[in-house]
């Protein structure tokens, strides 16, 4: 009956009903679309260092991200670091902004992303047409299949000019998307070091650290650190964190999505128990007259839960439908919102808290029942 | 054989409202209900009647007096605890019936069962049943608002009763029915008193339900004035004698 009660009481007033409904639709869609961005974010983010098969990385002091390495680091590092027990190891990679000229007029900026696929330790993104063995070719690159309008240039086989050298597309990948907006440009590690002017050198922004199965990586980490003088070790862990506040908190992106979200649940919330008290004020009466019929007062506010349990549900169902909508329709933009199954369930219990917190107005309203107002009517 | 006692008020005083409009709503007012009558408790507008059956009813604490219901003494007990002897000894029925309109006629009646724990199919059987016993039978699914003033009360009947209370409080319950609706619900009453041994109080003004009452008891003021009880073997117009005798005396 607790139940019934809850049910008709919702569909009692329609137009109430459907203001509930809004605000819970409104607010999780607005939690959805800002948590999936901020996860799409993240995954934009570290999605390089996601992919390569690193335990440690060793950079030059102050690199605030993947893209942003800063200085070159001497092969000295290297030698450091497979001198050091437990390091099965080491993998230098390039990772430079520079300029993409496009085959017609003007320009862009790429990241250029240079690392040897057989090493081992930088495991190829998915390359959708092409192979890895196609970038060894002289001047081959591969770009995401995304970014060719941005790149000016048709596909694969199009050229262009990175720094001193010309490059021709070989591969192309599909999905990696850059934050930064700049394109990644995949590409063998001499290569990437002659375009950024490093040629002949044994420079690299990162070396790619990989130990021993069974090692304690925090160890070699100490041991590491205690050996290099001119580089810091981080593991992919604490690397993908360091990139992850470097662009989504010290630009304040990622204040802004986790602010939008919590501005939804705070609006949602705020409508919610706006009408749920004003449906407890309706049907005080019948509040007042279970009391009077003996009903202890956890049962009422069993029914106001269930109330905003109910509401709960119809919400979140029909503001999944609707986040759904939006996820796809995001899907080819430079920025797709990401929507998981753990995401979901998290959006279900906010709004279920949300309406448990919405109750609580409500629920202050029908402990104040006098029940001998069931005679004065 | 004396009749088992189910409610005992003792000198209930109860002051209503505060400062200068302060109000003496009763000024010690005694009163026992047995099991298997029907009293009626008459008196004119602002005499206090709702009061005292609020405070009978444990809705409305006295501001000193005692109280006991089904033996148990209500002082010093919270709004909890009075609300269980409510679910547990007694039944209610308003002037203005108060059904859930959201509700069914059998869903109301079943949800008086539900606050006492009472779910599943045997609630919903036993509602059914003294719907019929009310004669409604044949409006189980009928909401409120599909339903006569008199039918709507004779819900309300059942909801008092289904849970089998000792004690049935009634206010005015036939002040918004015509004579014929009035009437059933009179008997309706009458027959819960006499054949299932309840014990009904209703407040009423309404002289034309006299003739149903066991048992009549005046308040004027705030105070018990007078108490008629129709003797043993006679039956129901003599007490409405009595009532015209005491005006004649008047
Ligand atoms: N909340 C209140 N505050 C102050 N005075 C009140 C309050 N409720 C009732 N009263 C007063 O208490 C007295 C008794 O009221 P009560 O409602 O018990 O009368 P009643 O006999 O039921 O009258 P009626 O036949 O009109 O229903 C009246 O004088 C009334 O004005
Ligand atoms: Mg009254």
């Amino acid at each position: 009956m607790i139940f019934t009660l809850a049910l008709r009481n919702l569909f009692h007033d329609r137009v109430r009903l459907m203001v509930t409904l809004i605000g819970i639709l409104f607010s999780i869609v607005l939690v959805a679309v800002q948590l999936g961005l901020y996860l799409g974010a993240s995954r934009m983010i570290t999605a390089n260092i996601d992919h390569a098969n690193a335990d440690l990385w060793i950079m030059p002091f102050g690199a605030k991200s993947f893209e942003d390495g800063g200085m070159l680091i001497s092969a000295r590092e290297r030698h450091q670091a497979l001198a050091t027990p437990g390091v099965a190891q080491v993998t230098p990679i390039i990772v430079q902004f520079n300029e993409w000229r496009k085959p017609a007029d003007g320009s862009t900026r790429v990241v250029i992303v240079g690392a040897d696929a057989e090493a081992g330790a930088v495991q190829p993104l998915s390359l959708e047409t092409g192979t890895w063995e196609d970038i060894k070719a002289p001047d081959a690159i591969a770009v995401d299949r995304t970014y060719l309008q941005e790149l000016g240039i048709e596909g694969l086989g199009s050229s262009a000019q990175i720094g001193p050298g010309r490059v021709k597309v070989r591969a192309l990948t599909n999905g990696v998307r850059s934050f930064t907006q700049s394109p990644y440009v995949y590409m063998p590690l001499s290569r990437a070091r002659y375009l950024t002017g490093a040629a002949g050198t044994d420079l690299a922004t990162f070396q790619v650290v990989k130990v021993f199965p069974g090692v304690d990586v925090e160890q070699v980490r100490s041991e590491l650190a205690g050996r290099l003088e001119g580089a810091e070790v981080l593991t992919t862990d604490e690397f993908r964190d360091r990139s992850l506040t470097q662009w989504l908190f010290r630009t304040g992106a990622g204040v802004a999505l986790i602010g939008g979200a919590l501005l939804g649940i705070l609006v949602g919330t705020v409508i919610v128990a706006q009408t749920l008290y004003s449906s407890t004020k309706d049907h005080i009466n019948e509040f007042a007259t279970l009391r009077a019929l003996g009903s202890s007062s956890g049962y009422i506010h069993q029914v106001i839960l269930t109330q905003a349990g109910l509401s709960a549900v119809i919400g979140y169902i029909l503001g999944m439908m609707l986040a759904l909508l939006v996820v796809l329709a995001s899907q080819s933009s430079p920025l797709p919102i990401i929507m998981t199954p753990q995401l979901a369930a998290g959006l279900f219990s906010v709004t279920l808290f949300m309406c448990a917190i919405s109750a609580i107005s409500a629920i202050v309203k029908v402990t104040k029942i006098d029940p001998a107002t069931v005679f004065s009517r | 054989m004396t009749k088992e006692t189910v409610l005992a008020a003792k000198q209930i005083v109860k002051e209503l409202g505060s400062g200068a409009s302060k109000v003496m709503a009763l000024r010690g007012v005694d009163l026992e209900l047995v099991r298997g009558e029907l009293t009626l408790l008459m008196g004119p507008s602002g005499s206090g009647k709702t009061t005292f059956l609020s405070i009978l009813g444990c809705i409305m604490a006295p501001t000193s007096g005692e109280l006991c219901v089904a033996g148990t003494s209500t002082e010093g007990l919270d709004p909890e605890e009075l609300a269980g002897l409510r679910r547990d000894h007694i039944g209610f029925i308003f002037q203005s019936y108060n059904l859930f309109p959201t509700l069914s006629a059998l869903e109301n009646v079943r949800i008086s069962l539900d606050v006492r724990g009472q779910k599943g199919y045997k609630a919903a059987r036993r509602s059914e049943d003294v719907l019929r016993e009310v004669g409604l039978g044949h409006r189980l699914k009928n909401y409120p608002s599909n339903l006569s003033g008199g039918e709507q009360q004779r819900v309300a009947v059942a909801r008092a009763i289904v849970s089998s209370p000792s004690i049935v409080l009634a206010d005015e319950p036939t002040a918004a029915l015509d004579g014929e609706n009035g009437n059933a619900v009179m008997e309706l009453l009458a027959r819960i008193a006499h054949e299932q041994g309840r014990s009904v109080l209703a407040v009423t003004h309404d002289p034309r339900t006299l003739p149903f009452a066991d048992r009549v008891v005046r308040i004027e003021d705030g105070l018990i004035v007078g108490e008629e009880r129709r003797p043993e073997g006679l039956d129901a117009p003599e007490i409405t004698d009595l009532n015209k005798r005491r005006k004649a005396h008047a």
